[in-house]
């Protein structure tokens, strides 16, 4: 196309827009079917969301390669949002395959699938952001999604609870974060975030932008959850249903790490040495704190959260490193953190909808109850604790050797760290295994479930020991990033 | 290509694990046989690998998988080979394995769950020992460590400490250890491929691209695999989890973690610590020496104030390896040979002993010395089994272990005089221990209660004769250990040699 025409026919192609359009569309079909449909029939609606998520993953798989650029850098589709966009997906197939039964349970189908699908679309929306104001578009949309879906049992005091915190804590930190954005647009003038990085890059470093940027890192960091700014996280996680907590802990951060690698590393890289020791400093106070309190939780939800802590906290060295290898150990680490994450909080869902219960004692003698539930649960926290072969010890390898050559000591808190989370993670094998169960009858997993298990397991063994084949879809991801 | 040997060595215990998967939990003797018949196949052909092996040729052989590509943008390859150091490992590791099945014949609690993870921790010791890719190295170095956990918790014992107690020491012990080998090797890795241009993680093209390193970096690499693999060989002072992880432990992870899975820690020192950073070896090699010394003699110590056969047995271990360690300090080509082969003597002396134990306390219920009186009246073939296991850790000419700790001393005294000596001495407090032991235990005055006992007989008999006609023909017929491990240590010290003279030490 000569470059006049584009200037005259406004550079608007909604075909780029294809995903966003068909995840809006298919959020609102449920909505609407959720009316029409009986109630006695309304469990269907779980598969409808399903194989509509299935079938717009195809077409994000067929759009891989492209890359276009939307109202002059408003909207980006590239393979890194891609990416994203398929990894945000697959945690909420998974979650919705996975706890359809504790849906029913909770009632009112049609509003929980079609929230969780417009969470999904906010998320899909920030991994293209390319601009300001798309981005905290896509931020509301999925953080509102998610107020609602967090206090979704109505009747249960711990889950309105939850709901309120999360509403009040997100609000603050989404003025944080605006406040911060609002100060880089008064000093470079755009909104665009590829052209602030040109322009700040030839500014000399201004107090204001050091204020700005502490002030959006303390937004994000509230969304990904990293110390200090993660007091909200066990209290929601605990009370929210435990398949929001799922999708909250792994598609909400993930989608703030899409958004975050590309604020920093391609909107501020003028004055990447300042805020990287920051990060630096974040991710190991992370590390620290999260697997330290994961310690003495006896609450396996609660567990959970902090674990999630110290994850982000894993993924956060990847952006201390802001190299396309570091980037390529972020989008690893989350790929694979979403089957390990879904995998644990399906068991702990599954096992809540059977026993009523979330305490870790409740949990003795799983193993000869359910081997299959309590063998999954294995394999996710160790993968979450990098033991090979499974996939969380490769994610570790490629993150830790990102910045290897400059923050040893950052992977010395990382690795040893990562050792003392196992302690935590076996106690809970412990009661799994060791212990015998007081009520020995077995529990029977329903096909979905053990089908959303084995898939979860499975993909964390085959990752973890062949790791090439993925490493390679990221590595083409990665490098796209840098080509805008 | 040729029959690829290492890989089958490597999956018959993971392929009768599977197998046992799919088998009804009550089938106890269908379990037991699987499980056995597996590890027959790999002792099998693990023999057939060790004589098969061309000595004069020496270097890698039987390779598989070099051209195979892992995981290409880290330069991992599946690079399964064996040399003169690591086919005995690969040896010891199936003498102990199929020994081991046959030590928890009488395993009738939850006995599907048990062999599919004692096998699966035998195929990763194995791993370790074939792998000849650093990554590849790292995975089953880890692996094997989360079966022993659950091992130790549901079938391990309590006595002076918890077994959870133990489990959990043993284990955060050594991944505490592995966390910061884990460091060493991903800032190696980084560094060598920058030197090198491209990501490689075999041994070989690590080791030559590491040679570029300057001192510095390998002190502090080195210092780093030192603390990991020391903290597993029980290096004085990280060893505490030995004793009280062997305690806890059920028979058959004492005998194959104190047999083989401890050598890791030598071997891994030798052909990756040693190998790819000799200038950082000859640097500590002093303070390990010294180390090794104070562990030889601290240990042994400790083993005479013990009452319980298996803490007994758990220092001595300890005892035994700074041998080892004070070896490898020697760096040259005896004090290598020395060290590989007294990792091979000590893992089938330890690996019979815990055996015998195994049996004496499922039998008497009591591991406690004085309680003992007089076994051998009442089960002589058990205590033909402890007396030689107790007469080669003690190192009587004849058995496996003389000709390895005899090296060492000419080895280490000719390198370190006075503080080997200090060493050498540990020997008398280790005839001492093991033979007060053995005389209270099976030669005090008979007790009445313990008549009825029987005898080890049919499956409980394999590890008394397959580990003890290992300890006497490995006494008798010397050369086929030492010719062996000498074609492997050979080549692996004329590589580092150059770079030790540089250094000025030697």
């Amino acid at each position: 196309m000569p470059t006049d025409m584009f200037v005259l026919t406004l550079p608007f192609d909604p075909s780029a827009l294809t995903l966003e359009m068909l995840m809006a569309g298919l959020a609102t079909l449920v909505l609407i079917m959720g009316i029409i449909v009986p109630k006695g029939s309304r469990h269907g609606l779980g598969w409808v969301s399903l194989l509509g998520i299935l079938g717009i993953m195809a077409v994000a798989v067929s759009l891989w390669g492209e890359k276009r650029e939307l109202l002059n850098g408003m909207y980006l589709l590239d393979n890194y949002a891609l990416f994203w966009k398929i990894t945000f997906m697959t945690a909420a197939a998974l979650v919705i395959l996975g706890c359809m039964r504790f849906v029913d349970k909770m009632g009112n189908q049609a509003e929980y699938y079609s929230l969780t699908l417009f969470a999904t679309l906010g998320m899909m929306v920030m991994a293209s952001a390319g601009d300001f104001i798309t981005f905290y578009l896509g931020l509301e949309l999925m953080t509102l999604s998610f107020v609602l879906l967090v206090c979704f049992r109505k009747t249960d005091n711990k889950s309105i609870e939850s709901g309120i915190k999360y509403l009040l804590l997100a609000g603050m930190s989404s003025a944080v974060l605006l406040y911060g954005l609002s100060i880089i647009y008064g000093l470079t003038g755009s909104i665009t975030i590829l052209e602030i990085g040109r322009i700040i890059a030839m500014q000399p470093l201004s107090p204001a932008l050091v204020l700005a940027v502490v002030m959006v890192i303390a937004g994000l960091g509230f969304k990904v959850s990293a110390v200090p700014f993660h007091m909200w996280s066990p209290d929601v996680y605990e009370g929210a249903p435990t398949p929001v907590t799922a999708y909250l802990a792994v598609g909400s951060k993930a989608a703030s790490f899409a958004i975050i690698l590309r604020l920093f590393i391609a909107g501020l890289p003028g004055i990447w040495e300042n805020w990287a020791f920051v990060l630096a400093i974040l991710a190991a106070v992370t590390i620290i704190v999260g697997n330290l309190v994961a310690i003495p939780q006896t609450n396996i939800k609660r567990m959970l959260a902090y674990s999630s802590i110290a994850q982000a906290g894993y993924i956060l060295v990847g952006l201390v490193a802001a190299t396309e290898a570091g980037i390529k150990g972020v989008m690893f680490y989350a790929f694979l953190y979403v089957f390990a994450t879904m995998a644990a909080f399906v068991v702990a869902a599954y096992y809540y909808n059977y026993s009523g219960s979330d305490e870790l004692k409740d949990y003795a003698g799983l193993a000869q109850r359910s081997p299959l539930l309590a063998a999954v649960m294995l394999v996710a926290l160790l993968s979450m604790a990098g033991i090979p072969p499974l996939a969380g010890f490769a994610g570790k390898f490629y993150l830790f050797s990102s910045i290897v050559g400059d923050y040893l000591w950052l992977v010395f808190v990382g690795l040893i760290m990562s050792m003392v989370s196992v302690y935590y993670y076996l106690r809970v094998a412990l009661v799994m295994y060791r212990d015998d169960p007081l009520d020995a009858t077995p529990i029977s997993v329903s096909s979905p479930v053990a089908v959303t298990l084995v898939f979860a397991t499975i993909a964390t063994l085959v990752i973890g020991i062949c790791p090439g084949p993925l490493s390679e879809v990221v590595n083409g991801a990665a490098h796209s990033f840098f080509l805008h | 290509m040729d029959f690829p040997i290492l890989l089958t060595i490597l999956l018959a215990p993971l392929v009768a694990s599977l197998i046992i998967m799919f088998i009804p939990k009550d089938e106890n003797i269908l379990i037991k046989s699987i499980a056995a018949v597996g590890m027959f196949v790999a002792l099998a052909l693990s023999l057939y690998a060790y004589f098969a092996y061309n000595k004069d040729i020496g270097g890698l052989q039987f390779v598989f998988g070099h051209e195979l590509p892992w995981i290409k943008d880290l330069g991992v390859t599946f690079f399964l080979a064996v040399d003169g150091i690591s086919l005995p490992m690969l040896l010891l590791t199936n003498l102990i394995g199929f020994s081991a099945i046959f030590a928890s014949w009488n395993v009738n609690n939850r006995p599907k769950e048990f062999f599919v993870l004692l096998l699966m921790l035998i195929a990763g010791v194995m791993g370790t020992f074939i792998a000849h890719d650093l990554f590849i190295f790292l995975l089953f170095y880890e692996v094997v460590v989360i079966p022993i956990y659950v091992l130790v918790i549901i079938w391990g014992s309590s006595k002076r400490v918890t077994k959870e107690y133990a489990g959990m020491k043993l284990t955060m012990y050594l991944l505490i250890g592995s966390g910061f080998l884990l460091v060493g090797v991903i800032a190696l890795f980084v560094k060598t491929a920058a030197i090198a241009g491209h990501p490689d993680m075999s041994f070989t093209g690590m080791a030559m691209a590491a040679q570029q390193l300057g001192e510095f970096d390998q002190i502090w690499l080195f210092a780093l695999m030192l603390f990991g693999f020391g903290s597993l060989i029980s290096m004085w002072p990280f060893h505490s989890w030995s004793p009280d992880g062997y305690a806890g432990a059920p028979t058959a992870v004492s005998m194959i973690h104190a047999g083989v899975l401890k050598k890791i820690g030598g071997y891994g020192l030798i052909k990756i610590a040693v190998y790819m950073l000799p200038l950082g070896a000859s640097f500590f090699a002093p303070y390990m020496a010294v180390l090794g010394v104070i562990g030889v003699a601290y240990a042994a110590m400790g083993a005479m104030a013990q009452k319980d056969l298996k803490y007994v047995v758990g220092y001595s271990s300890v005892s035994h390896m700074g041998y080892v360690i004070l070896a490898v300090a020697c760096l040259n080509v005896i004090g290598i040979n020395g060290a590989v082969a007294n990792m091979f003597a000590h893992g089938v002396m330890a690996a019979l002993f815990f055996s015998m134990i195994g049996f004496i306390y499922e039998k008497t219920h009591t591991r406690w010395i004085p309680d003992m009186g007089g076994l051998a009246r009442q089960t002589p073939r058990l205590a033909v089994g402890f007396m030689l296991a107790a007469m080669a850790s003690l190192g009587l000419p004849g058995l496996v272990s003389f000709i390895p700790e005899f090296t060492i001393f000419i080895a280490s005294f000719e390198v370190y005089g006075g503080v080997a000596v200090i060493g050498i001495a540990g020997i008398i407090i280790t005839a001492l221990y093991v033979l007060r032991a053995g005389a209270n235990t099976l030669f005090g005055p008979p007790r009445p209660e313990y008549d009825h006992l029987e005898d080890i007989k049919g499956p409980e008999m394999v590890p008394l004769v397959v580990l003890g006609t290992v300890l006497v023909v490995g006494g008798c017929l010397p050369s086929l250990l030492f010719d062996m491990i000498n074609s492997g240590v050979v080549p692996l010290h004329a590589a580092i040699s150059d770079a030790l003279q540089l250094g000025g030490k030697f």
